[in-house]
Order: C-alpha cells, then sequence, then structure tokens
C-alpha cells in the first residue's frame, strides 16, 4: 500500500508530537505537580490546605493523563526508546510511579476522615508525589543530555551500565532543580489565577517569584555548562533518514559543544532558549499584579527550555555514552511507516477533541476557588 | 546474550502481581460506572431527588475505588518498557498502537471528566451532569476495548509480520489488529463480568442495610437496579464466555486442550471433563468423570470436528521447531549479508515458525545446534500449567452459574415479592467476593494458559525481558508490595467506613460544618 506521507516527513512529525505530549504534560500537570510541590508552605491551617487542594482537585485527573499518552504514543512510535529509557531507568522510573501513585490517592482520601494526624500524613504525601516527579524528570533529562551507558548487541538486546545512584551527577542534579523551579513557579502563577486573595496566595507569590528567578539563573547556568563542559553527540556517517529502523548502522562521536550545532545550522532554533527566559522573565515580573500574564510567561517558559532541548539533540533521541554509535536517533529508532501513519490519524482525530472538551470542563469550572466553596458538597 | 532465567520469572511474578491487584478495582470501575448511569438516569427522569441521593451514594463508593484504579493502572502502561524491554522494542509497533489509543480516546475520556462528575453538580444543569456521568462510563468502556485489543493480539497475533532488517513484528494490517476475533471476544466476556462485579457489590450492600433496616429506600431501589442489570450481565458473562471458549478452538488449541487436560485427541465429537485431577507429570487425568460429547459441541459446534489433544499438539511443535531453527539460520545469513537474496528467500518460506526455534534459547545459545532430545524438550514446554488451567476454569464457569442464580433470586424476590427474606440477604452479603474469585481465576486461566508465549507463537515469555538484575527487580517487587498492601488497607477501611455511616452523612458530602451528621432527609430513608 502506497501511504500519502513519506516515511521520513512521518518521523520528524513523530518527533514534534512526542514533544508536543511532553510539552502538553508539563504545562497542564506542571499547575499540579508544582501547587502540590507548595503546598505545605503556603497553606498552614486545614482550611488553608483545602482551599489549595480543591483549586486543582476537579483537573489534575485529565491532566496526568498527558503524562499516561506520553508513555503510550512513545511505545507506539519509537519503541526503542520506551524499552530502553524505562529499562535503563529502572529504579527512578520506580520512584517515580511510587509517588505518583500517592497522588490520587492522597486526593480523594484526604478528607474523608476528620483526624489532623491524617489529613496532615496525606498533605506531605500530595507534596512528595508533586516535588519527587519533577526532580527525577529534570534529573533524568540532564542525564540524557550526557548520554545514558547502554549498548545494543546483534539481536537488538539493550543492556546497561550504572543505577540510580549515577543519575545525580552534577549536571543531573541541576537539571532536577531547573525543573523543581520550572513547576513551582509554573505552580503559583495557576494559584495566581484560581484562588482567593488573601494570605495563602501572598505566600504563593513570594514563593513563585524566587522561583522564577531561579528558572533563569539554573537554566543560564545549564546553557553555559552545555557549552563549554559537556559532550555532545554528533553523527559521523551518512544516515538514510527513510531507512529501516535499526540503531546498529551508522557511526557517532561524542564532542564538547556538539549540543550547540543545530543553533548553528538553523538560527531560528535560538527562539526556544529565548522563550525559556523571557516567559520566566515575564512570570518573574507579572505575578502577583497580571495573574494571567504571569500563566502565560510560564508556560510559554516551559515549552521553550523543552523544547530546547529537543533542538540541541535533533536527531539524536538517547544518546549513549557507552557506545555512541548504537545511540537512538528519529531516523533509526521509530516504528515502521504503517503504524506511523495509523497513529498520525488517530492523533488527528483525538487530539482537537481532547482539546475541544478540555477547555469545556475549564470553562464550567471557571472561577476562583474561595474558603467557603470548600465547605460545599462535593468538594475535597 | 541470553536472558537471565531468574530474572524473567521474578517479572512474571510482578506483573502478575501489579496486573491482579489492578484488577481488583478495574472491574467495579466499569461495572458502577454503568450502575451509575442508570441511577442517574431514573433522577433526570423522574425528578426524584432520592434517586440523586442513591447515585451520590455509590458514586462515592465508585471514587474511592477509582483512585486505586488510577493509581495502580500507571505502573501498568509503564511495566512494559520496565520489565519486558526486548518484548516492547520486538513488538512495539504493533502492540504500541492500542495502548496509545487507549489514552487518547478512553484515559483523557474518563479522567477529565470524572473530576466534573464531582465537582459539578452545582455547576451543570440535570441533564448536562448525565451527560458526564455517561462520558465517564464510555471512557472506561472503551479502555477496555483497547487494553484488550492489545492483549488478544498477544494471545492471537494477527495482522503482522517479521521484518528481518529491525529483527521485530511489523504491522500489515490495522483493522486485523482491531478486529481481531479473539480481542472481541474477551471485550466482551471481560466487560460484562465488570458489570457483574458491581452488580453483586451494590446488592451485597443493600442487604446488608436492608438486614439492619437502614437506608430501606435507598437498599430497595439500588437493589432491583442491582438485580435486573446483574441478571442480564451474569447471562451475557456465561453465553460469551462460551464464546470465548470457541474462539480457542481455532486459535489457541493448546490452551483449550490444557482447560479440559485433554491428553490424546479424542475421536469426534469429544466429551467434557466435568470433574477429574490432572497429573502433569504422568500426562494424564485421574478419576475422570466425564460427559460425552458435550466439549465436541461446545468447541467446534459440530458433532464432526475434532478437538486437538495435548500430546499430537506437542507433536506438531516439534516439527515447527525445526522448521523454526531453518528459519533462524537464514535470519543470521541475513544479519552477515543484508542483500542476501537466497537467504531472504529461505527465510521468507519459514519465517512464520522463527518463535518455535527462540525456545530452545533456553537451553542454548545458537538454535541450530540442539540436539533431537533438546529439540524434544523444548516441545514440551509448549504445554502450560494444566492442573492451573483445569481447575481455574471450572472455578470461574461454576461461579457464573451460581451468580446466574443469585441474580434470578434476587430479581424473584424485589419484583415479584417485593420483599426478600433475610436468608437470601445474608446469602447476598456474603455473595459479595465471588465474583473477584471468578475474574481472577479468568485472568490466571487465559495468561497461564498462554505460556510459554508472551506473545503466542512468535516470542517467548524467557525472551522477553530487560537486562535488569534480581536484586533490581526484587526492590520494586517489595516496594510495590508494602505500597499497594498500604493503600489496600486504607482502603478497604475508607470503604467500610463509608458504608457504616451511611448515605447522608459528612462523609458523603464531604465534611463541612454547616452539614448536620445526622442523614439530612430521614424522610426519604422510610
Ligand atoms: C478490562 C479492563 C482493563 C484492563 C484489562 C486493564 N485496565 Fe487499566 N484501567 C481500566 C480498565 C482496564 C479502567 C476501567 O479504565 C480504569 C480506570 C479507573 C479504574 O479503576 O480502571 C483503568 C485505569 C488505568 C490507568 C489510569 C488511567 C487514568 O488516569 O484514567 C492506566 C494508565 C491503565 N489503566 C493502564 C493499563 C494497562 C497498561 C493495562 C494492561 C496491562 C491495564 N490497564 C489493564
Ligand atoms: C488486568 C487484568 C490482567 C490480569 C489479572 C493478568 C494476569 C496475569 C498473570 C497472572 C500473569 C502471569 C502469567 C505467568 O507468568 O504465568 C500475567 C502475565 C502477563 N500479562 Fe497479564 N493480566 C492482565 C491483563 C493483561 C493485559 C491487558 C496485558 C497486555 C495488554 C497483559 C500482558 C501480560 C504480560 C506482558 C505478562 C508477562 C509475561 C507473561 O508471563 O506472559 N496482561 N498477567
Ligand atoms: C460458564 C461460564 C464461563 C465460561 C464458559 C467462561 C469462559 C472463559 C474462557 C474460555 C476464558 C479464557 C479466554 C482466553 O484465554 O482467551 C475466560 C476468561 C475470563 N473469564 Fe470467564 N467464563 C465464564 C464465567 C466467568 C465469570 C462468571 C467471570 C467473572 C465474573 C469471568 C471472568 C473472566 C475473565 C476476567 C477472564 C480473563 C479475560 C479473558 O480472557 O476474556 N468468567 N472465560
Amino acid at each position: 500500500m502506497e501511504l500519502p506521507l513519506d516515511y521520513e516527513t512521518l518521523k520528524v512529525i513523530w518527533w514534534a508530537l512526542v514533544g508536543v505530549l511532553l510539552i502538553g504534560f508539563a504545562v497542564s500537570d506542571g499547575y499540579d505537580l508544582g501547587t502540590a510541590t507548595l503546598l505545605p508552605f503556603i497553606a498552614k491551617t486545614d482550611r488553608e490546605r483545602r482551599l489549595v487542594i480543591n483549586s486543582i482537585g476537579a483537573t489534575w485527573e485529565g491532566h496526568q493523563v498527558w503524562f499516561i499518552t506520553g508513555g503510550g504514543a512513545l511505545f507506539a512510535a519509537w519503541p526503542f526508546a520506551y524499552a530502553i529509557s524505562f529499562s535503563g531507568f529502572y529504579l527512578a522510573m520506580f520512584v517515580v510511579l511510587a509517588a505518583l501513585i500517592l497522588r490520587p490517592v492522597g486526593f480523594k482520601y484526604r478528607s474523608k476522615v476528620e483526624d489532623p494526624r491524617w489529613r496532615n500524613s496525606w498533605d506531605w504525601a500530595l507534596f512528595v508525589g508533586g516535588v519527587v516527579p519533577a526532580l527525577i524528570f529534570g534529573v533524568a533529562l540532564g542525564n540524557v543530555l550526557q548520554g545514558v551507558p547502554f549498548t545494543i548487541d546483534g539481536t537488538l538486546r539493550a543492556t546497561y551500565d550504572g543505577g540510580l545512584v549515577g543519575l545525580l551527577n552534577p549536571f543531573g542534579l541541576l537539571a532536577g532543580l531547573l525543573s523543581v523551579a520550572m513547576l513551582v513557579m509554573h505552580g503559583a502563577t495557576y494559584l495566581g489565577t484560581k484562588i482567593e486573595h488573601g494570605a495563602v496566595l501572598d505566600r504563593a507569590t513570594i514563593i513563585g517569584r524566587w522561583a522564577a528567578l531561579a528558572v533563569i539563573v539554573f537554566y543560564g547556568i545549564a546553557g553555559i555548562w552545555l557549552a563549554a563542559g559537556i559532550a555532545g553527540f554528533r553523527l559521523e556517517s551518512a544516515m538514510d533518514p527513510a531507512g529501516p529502523a535499526n540503531p546498529l548502522r551508522k557511526a557517532v562521536v561524542m564532542a564538547p559543544g556538539a549540543w550547540l550545532d543545530n543553533y548553528g545550522r538553523h538560527p531560528w532554533m535560538t527562539l526556544a532558549p529565548l522563550l525559556g527566559f523571557a516567559g520566566a522573565s515575564l512570570a518573574w515580573a507579572r505575578l502577583g499584579e497580571k495573574p494571567g500574564l504571569a500563566m502565560l510567561g510560564s508556560g510559554l517558559s516551559i515549552t521553550g527550555i523543552i523544547a530546547s532541548v529537543g533542538a540541541s539533540m535533533f536527531p539524536f533521541l538517547l544518546p549513549s555514552s557507552k557506545n555512541p554509535s548504537v545511540s537512538l536517533t528519529v531516523w533509526d529508532s521509530s516504528s515502521s511507516h504503517l503504524t506511523l501513519f495509523i497513529m498520525l490519524i488517530a492523533t488527528a482525530i483525538f487530539l482537537p477533541l481532547i482539546l475541544f472538551y478540555t477547555s469545556w470542563v475549564i470553562k464550567v469550572l471557571w472561577g476562583r476557588v474561595t474558603t467557603d466553596d470548600v465547605n460545599t458538597p462535593g468538594h475535597y | 546474550m541470553l536472558p537471565d532465567l531468574q530474572v524473567a520469572d521474578l517479572s512474571r511474578w510482578q506483573f502478575a502481581l501489579t496486573a491482579m491487584y489492578h484488577f481488583l478495582f478495574v472491574p467495579l470501575t466499569l461495572g458502577l460506572s454503568m450502575i451509575l448511569v442508570i441511577t442517574e438516569g431514573a433522577y433526570v427522569m423522574t425528578r426524584k431527588e432520592v434517586w440523586k441521593r442513591i447515585t451520590k451514594f455509590w458514586g462515592t463508593l465508585f471514587g474511592i475505588n477509582f483512585a486505586l484504579g488510577v493509581a495502580t493502572g500507571i505502573t501498568m502502561e509503564f511495566q512494559f518498557g520496565m520489565n519486558w524491554s526486548y518484548y516492547s522494542q520486538y513488538v512495539g509497533d504493533v502492540f504500541g498502537a492500542p495502548l496509545a489509543i487507549e489514552g487518547l480516546m478512553a484515559f483523557f475520556l474518563e479522567a477529565t471528566f470524572v473530576g466534573l462528575m464531582f465537582f459539578g453538580w452545582d455547576k451543570l444543569s440535570r441533564p448536562a451532569h448525565w451527560m458526564v456521568t455517561c462520558l465517564v462510563a464510555i471512557g472506561t468502556n472503551f479502555s477496555a476495548l483497547w487494553i484488550l485489543i492489545a492483549n488478544g493480539w498477544m494471545q492471537f497475533p494477527v495482522g503482522s509480520e517479521f521484518n528481518p532488517d529491525t529483527m521485530r513484528m511489523e504491522l500489515t494490517n490495522f483493522m486485523d489488529v482491531m478486529f481481531n476475533p479473539v480481542a472481541q471476544a474477551k471485550f466482551v466476556h471481560t466487560v460484562s463480568a465488570g458489570y457483574v462485579t458491581a452488580a453483586v457489590f451494590v446488592l451485597g450492600i443493600s442487604s446488608w442495610y436492608m438486614l439492619k433496616r437502614r437506608h430501606l429506600g435507598l437498599a430497595r431501589r439500588s437493589m432491583v437496579v442491582a438485580s435486573s442489570f446483574g441478571l442480564l450481565s451474569a447471562f451475557s458473562v456465561v453465553v460469551l464466555g462460551d464464546e470465548s471458549g470457541y474462539t480457542l478452538t481455532d486459535n489457541q488449541k493448546m490452551k483449550l486442550a490444557a482447560l479440559e487436560a485433554m491428553w490424546e485427541t479424542e475421536p469426534a465429537p469429544a466429551p467434557l471433563t466435568l470433574i477429574g485431577i490432572p497429573d502433569q507429570g504422568a500426562r494424564e487425568t485421574h478419576f475422570e468423570i466425564q460427559a460425552p460429547a458435550l466439549l465436541g459441541l461446545i468447541a467446534t459446534r459440530s458433532l464432526d470436528r475434532e478437538v486437538a489433544g495435548i500430546i499430537p499438539l506437542v507433536e506438531k511443535a516439534e516439527e515447527r521447531i525445526r522448521l523454526g531453527i531453518l528459519a533462524y539460520g537464514a535470519l543470521q545469513r541475513i544479519q552477515a549479508n543484508p542483500v542476501d537474496a537466497t537467504a531472504r528467500a529461505e527465510f521468507d518460506q519459514h519465517k512464520g515458525h522463527l518463535g518455535f526455534a527462540l525456545l530452545l534459547k533456553r537451553y542454548v545459545e545458537n538454535p541450530a545446534t540442539a540436539d533431537d532430545d533438546l529439540i524434544r524438550k523444548a516441545a514440551w514446554d509448549t504445554v502450560p500449567s494444566v492442573p492451573m488451567a483445569f481447575f481455574t476454569f471450572r472455578v470461574m464457569a461454576g461461579l457464573g452459574f451460581a451468580m446466574i442464580l443469585l441474580f434470578a433470586l434476587g430479581f424473584y424476590f424485589i419484583n415479584l415479592k417485593r420483599k426478600p427474606p433475610d436468608w437470601f440477604l445474608r446469602v447476598a452479603l456474603f455473595a459479595m467476593p465471588l465474583p473477584w474469585i471468578a475474574i481472577q481465576c479468568g485472568w490466571v486461566l487465559a495468561e497461564t494458559g498462554r505460556q510459554p508465549w508472551i506473545i503466542d507463537s512468535v516470542l517467548p515469555t524467557f525472551m522477553g525481558v530487560s537486562s535488569l538484575t534480581a536484586s533490581q527487580i526484587i526492590i520494586t517487587m517489595v516496594g510495590f508490595t508494602l505500597l499497594y498492601g498500604a493503600l489496600a488497607v486504607i482502603e478497604v477501611k475508607l470503604m467500610l467506613k463509608a458504608i457504616k455511616a451511611g448515605p447522608g452523612t459528612r462523609i458523603f458530602a464531604d465534611p463541612d460544618e454547616r452539614l448536620p451528621a445526622a442523614p439530612v432527609a430521614p424522610a426519604l430513608d422510610a
């Protein structure tokens, strides 16, 4: 069967679409991860805590599906990347899952029992469910940029060195802190539009502005480090972009500064890092006065930062530090032509529908949550 | 490199543990979401407040259960990549698609609207809120459809073939995967099983209230809904279970032979073994009691077609292993020289048997070096645990008939007699665990009956694992067990607390200083 889109184009589209799902997750569930991270620090009494929890109570569940669908889409479109990254980061993934599991239960069960010890424990569980994934996602991305120690044999079976502790290297940790700061900033801008004015909001605003500053500083340091210290990856041999998905048929070298190659070749790509800085600056400047603008800035900053990682690495998806030539790239680790095409059709049908009904739900739930609301039936 | 067999066993235990745990909550979600559609539908039509209270009551229990369904589902989604990485890349091209579509089509729907279902009572008109409830139910049922399409493909891999350039299975026809007969049979059977579960749940709790003479208005109405919905579902689970068995006849002969403990091919029409004790070592079944011709009738729906026995199927597997070795040799030549046309021709001729050669990798690095003894041994590996299949099947089917009886009695007492006797209420209360037992038996049958294959006749289970160490898996297994164990205790306590408190109390309206602790409208409870 002749498909209307060629294989090479589909690979690039799917590279971009997985990026869209990742950004969709970071921007939407980022509200919830950031807000949960802030929870114990900005809300002291039970009423305050419930105010904060109810600001995300009705929508966080839909946001989390960006993560789940992102995982599914990675499986369907980039099976090698799905298989090697999740098994390679095995224990780190376990910690993320354990933390995420606390969230659905925390939201639902917390307010069902009056005991303050019970409630306080669940509040900390929600905090863990927010901060731990935020940290580990950043650490993982920081490690992907340095290459992951795996290799692949002739039957395409992957093996890896290094465990959980190996991930906690300086650059990985910096990326982790950047990620936490980014999501705390994001959570604070969300609360800025979503809860009533008062002490809680004031505390969130102060922390949020510091977080926005931290984003600018950490992101700047990471950029300089990437340019000067970290070895990037570079293709040595020619590759057929329409070739079969077999990561054993190319040569790759590691070279300092190689992650900046793309910006020289395609200057428009510098838009992504610029957006990362500009968005965070906007959030810093406007948080507390113009909540809508601050939220926009924070969302743009997240988009820019994640897009800049993708732009630096293209066409690499998961570079190998142990045996660079088996690194996974966009050209040699995707699904087949037919699968990519069918998945594109499915996405073209469902993604617009999802955006449509999600905005309807946002509209229905529009408005600030107040401490009075918290006392009406149905709230957590 | 060969996969580590200890890692394979641990990974299997971990998958079984987490999947069976996930499937404690899933069936209740599937069924209760439908029951909520019914009770809220009654509220929208009749505008009687009592139906709204009924909906909110079961809705709260739904919510407590749903939270753990979601929590345990997250693990499942990522476990394929974490523990089964070779499997994931070997079949991700086919298997990943239904999983991703499940996210796009089902999870987004249910998760986006479930929040509104709880928070939207005052924000939406009556019909709009009912629509939201319906969308949640549709979402959960779609999710079952797509995950069972994925699972059905593992049982009967259609619409795909092996590509020697990428060393994996690739999609050739998506429609075949979507309309896989095994997947369709699994979907209807599993979803009805979920409905039965929720109906027994509602029936049991309503019976308890009736025994305690509390909340009679709610209990009576709930019982009417549960017994009617349950009776229909229980019929459909048995009828569609028979359909599941029928699809096995053509597609998973070994599983059918195992669940019947049928060692030799019997002359058509084959007898059905009602009870007996299968002995895997001696390859025979002791103390058999058989019903003549019944199996032939059920499995082939004819009097003259044979049902294959285990021993002849093993002989067939042995032949396929020998052909698989040829395919494997050709594949090695293609890898050495990708343009070797004769090797490609030879591979194409035998590629359908490649998976059988991989069975030998349990014993030797290169299947071509296997001698006759090893080949025979590997052929016998294709037999799953016969006693396991035999007994789980009988427990499940027996409970299926028992539940039809339960609902039929319930239907009779509540609709025709208007007042169920106490003995029936007690039976209904103690029947509450039964659907869970049947369901877990069903999955153990379906999944262990597929062994030694992770993808039937394509990839052996032990080949599918990640290159992890045993200690890594033990860490996560202990971690999940502790976490899941703690959550299970908490969830059961909350459920019991909620049920004891009863409708209209704080727990259902959520704590609120302005709400009285007593039922809001005692009049409706009379
Ligand atoms: C027959 C039905 C069925 C089966 C076999 C499975 N699930 Fe499931 N799953 C559901 C039916 C379901 C469900 C009814 O849709 C959920 C929603 C809440 C619940 O309790 O179960 C669910 C929740 C749920 C979630 C959370 C979704 C959300 O956030 O809304 C994920 C990620 C998965 N599942 C993934 C899986 C995977 C990867 C499975 C295979 C190994 C699996 N489930 C087996
Ligand atoms: C939620 C309901 C399910 C239950 C209770 C269940 C149960 C089990 C059990 C008991 C095993 C262990 C079998 C053995 O190793 O002997 C197993 C293995 C497995 N199942 Fe399922 N299963 C379920 C759904 C699924 C679905 C929907 C899929 C795929 C879409 C799936 C894929 C697997 C895989 C990959 C393994 C591991 C390899 C294997 O042992 O074959 N399961 N499951
Ligand atoms: C006479 C009644 C029944 C018959 C003949 C029957 C038949 C079957 C068969 C043959 C399978 C295996 C399908 C496969 O491996 O592909 C199966 C699986 C299963 N059964 Fe049943 N069953 C019956 C009753 C029940 C009941 C009462 C329940 C639960 C309430 C149930 C729940 C399940 C589940 C969850 C599975 C696993 C999913 C699947 O493979 O479809 N079954 N059943």
